[in-house]
């Protein structure tokens, strides 16, 4: 059974008992308490260290409501076809049997900030000395005109890996012959920035040898986006003339659709299409806005060690934080992690606390063997974290350099999962 | 052939120019001699060919792994992809540890310590590159002095608990367990071949942009942290 977090919050509590979420173990052994609450690139890289540097001294429950977590970075190469579900798709069981973390796979549906207890949606109450939010992002409601979450069969997002994903594969799959594929794209800041101009290419890519009468539009609410020149060129490069990109200066943020019609209207002239993918503005998962640790769509954190800046034992990592200059990545959320786990573990059990540096790395594939990448490093201010150096892929560099990078961004995903969940 | 031509007249350029040029880039002479200890495997001159390693004639400003038919490491390929092109300095970088600079060369050689005799084996090849007068005079004089690490940075010695903490920055792409796919396994080297790598990225010797970025920002005392840490993480 595969439950979309939309569609389960919709659903409501009495969905969540039929999850048949392990029993949570009593506390009250005098251990410090760290519950991590969702296990994506950010909580499963904190249980993780804080559960492994800590070598027992400290409790870790990890909350996530999936059994497999399918991972968002990497999803848009299985569009392409570059590669299967499975790839994509990993178990918690190393973390609950090598490092003694409690995985309880359960939605966190409350926080008591003074109480400093959680509540799952199974009934349990989890108590923390420190929390740890990782919840993503979900959907701005109402951000696309005509668009809402129980449209997102008709018209998927698919920005959060799994179902979603697969879901949109399908109906490229089933696009007739000369068909039309859209995208809204989402205004800034949302996670991955290069993700739709890669999922872009992915879907050409896609088209090119299964349909390549078909056309795709792109409906964007900004002027540039990230690598722009980049995808530009390699959209001139592999898939001439098949993709119509409308950014703001067009009308590309002047959008509504139509999830009945499967019409898209862009500033004023409505287009017939065959598949919609919408990516709506975004916000902070819903859990941080529940601790009431947000500010507008957000949570802002502190720079040094990611704590929440409404309440130093609450930390919040990745997308859902406002954090400054790095961008909403797994790459940054796994980044974010560890100076957090060691910060977390310092001041749980006095263990040295050294300074933060951050530090993260985009990978797109545009193509076959045609990877490019941006990257920078970053440092505490008191402000933000503030980017200190960064360096991006050049237009026009031969193959094998980009080969290359696509061959380093397969070894980083095996890095960066290994990191995560073994 | 056109390298047979030049030769005679490049040589003979070098001669009239006088002693403080010759010293500057190194003596060519001396150079053909220590070149003895890689004539088993390079040829240069004229109608060198590629054998157990590539011939060395143009050497000078091609990229790395560039010839054609020669069957080089994944590792210096992988240095041809991320940019690598022979100077003098990393020509010198090169031969003063093959290993320092590109990880898993196949060219097993134990490397060059001595900065002049290194000098003199650059001006001795350099002779067999096209029209060496239009390399930066800069590069050859700066041999020995730019990228010979103070002994003070490699006698550091690295807190691990510390290089434990950084290290986790480093295992979003490296493999803890010293695998290696599409990125290079660094578990369990040297110390001083670690900060030795480090230090050459630091200063872009050896290329990579990620890897320049990564390692421009550490500390020396952050550098010997990490080669403790990782020398014997198994």
């Amino acid at each position: 059974m595969k439950l979309n977090r939309r569609m389960f919050i919709g659903t409501g509590a009495a969905a969540a008992a039929s999850l048949q979420a392990p029993a949570v173990l009593a506390a009250g052994h005098g251990k410090p308490r760290v519950v991590v609450i969702g296990g994506g690139a950010g909580g499963a890289t904190a249980a993780r260290y804080i559960a492994k540097d800590s070598k027992g001294e400290i409790d870790v429950t990890l909350v996530e409501p999936t059994r497999t977590y399918y991972t968002c970075f990497f999803s848009n190469l299985y569009l392409g076809g570059f590669k299967e579900m499975d790839d994509l798709g990993h178990s918690y069981g190393t973390l609950a049997a090598k490092y003694g973390i409690n995985v309880v796979h359960d939605w966190a549906v409350d926080v008591d900030r003074d109480s400093k207890t959680v509540a799952l949606a199974g009934g349990a109450s989890l108590p923390y000395d420190k929390l740890i939010l990782s919840p993503g992002i979900d959907f701005v409601d109402g951000a696309v005109e005509g668009w809402s979450v129980a449209a997102q069969n008709a018209m998927p997002h698919a920005y959060k890996g799994g179902s979603q994903t697969e879901l949109l594969k399908a109906q490229i799959m089933n696009m007739p012959e000369g068909g039309t594929f859209a995208m809204v794209a989402p205004p800034n800041p949302y996670r991955c920035p290069p993700g739709p101009y890669e999922r872009i290419s992915m879907v050409a890519h896609q088209l090119k040898a299964n349909n390549p009468t078909a056309k795709i539009i792109v409906a964007d609410p900004k002027p540039k986006f990230s690598k722009m020149a980049l995808f530009q060129e390699g959209w001139g490069n592999h898939y001439d003339g098949m993709v119509d990109w409308i950014g703001e200066d067009f009308g590309g943020g002047n959008v509504s659709v139509n999830p009945d019609a499967m019409t898209l209207t862009i500033d004023g002239e409505e287009t017939k299409v065959d598949v919609c993918n919408v990516i709506p503005a975004m916000k902070a998962g819903r859990i941080a806005e529940m601790a009431g640790v947000t500010d507008g769509n957000w949570a802002p954190v502190n720079a040094a060690d990611m704590s929440s800046k409404a309440d130093a034992d609450v930390y919040v990592l990745g997308d859902a934080s406002q954090q400054g200059d790095m961008p909403k990545s797994g790459f940054s959320a796994n980044s974010q992690a560890k100076v957090c786990a060691n910060a977390v573990r310092g001041a749980l059990t006095g263990s040295r606390v050294f300074p933060a540096k951050f530090s993260n790395t985009c990978w797109s594939l545009i193509d076959t063997n045609d990877g490019v990448k941006v990257g920078a490093t970053y440092e505490a201010t008191d402000e933000k974290i503030a980017k200190v150096d960064g360096f991006i892929s050049q237009t026009g560099e031969d193959a094998e350099t980009r080969k290359a990078t696509y061959e380093e961004s397969e070894g980083w995903y095996t890095g960066i999962t290994t990191d995560m969940f073994t | 052939m056109r390298v047979a031509f030049v030769l005679p007249l490049a040589l003979a350029a070098l001669v009239v120019a006088g002693a403080s040029f010759a010293e500057a880039i190194g003596d060519a002479e001396k150079g053909e001699k220590i070149f003895n200890q890689c004539s088993g495997c390079h040829q240069v001159g004229s109608g060198a060919k590629d054998r157990i390693g590539p011939h060395l004639n143009g050497v000078f400003g091609s990229k790395a792994g560039d010839h054609e038919g020669y069957r080089y490491s994944n590792s210096m390929q992988r240095a041809r992809a991320d940019g690598l092109v022979w100077t003098a300095q990393t020509l010198d970088t090169f031969i003063e540890n093959p290993k320092t600079l590109v990880s898993k060369t196949r060219m097993s050689f134990r490397g060059i310590k001595n900065a002049q005799e290194r000098a003199d084996l650059l001006a001795y090849l350099r002779i067999y590159s096209d029209d060496p007068a239009n390399i930066p005079e800069a590069e050859p004089t700066a041999i020995g002095t730019d990228h010979d690490l103070d002994p003070a940075i490699l006698a550091l010695k690295g807190d691990a608990e510390y290089g434990a903490y950084l290290s986790s920055e480093c295992l979003t792409c490296h493999r803890a367990d010293g695998s290696s796919d599409g990125i290079p396994a660094i578990t369990q080297w040297p110390e001083e071949d670690f900060v030795i790598a480090m230090h050459a990225y630091k200063r872009k010797l050896r290329p990579h942009p990620a890897m320049q970025m990564m390692a421009g920002r550490l500390s020396d005392d952050e550098i010997a942290a990490l080669a403790a840490y990782f020398k014997d993480l198994d």
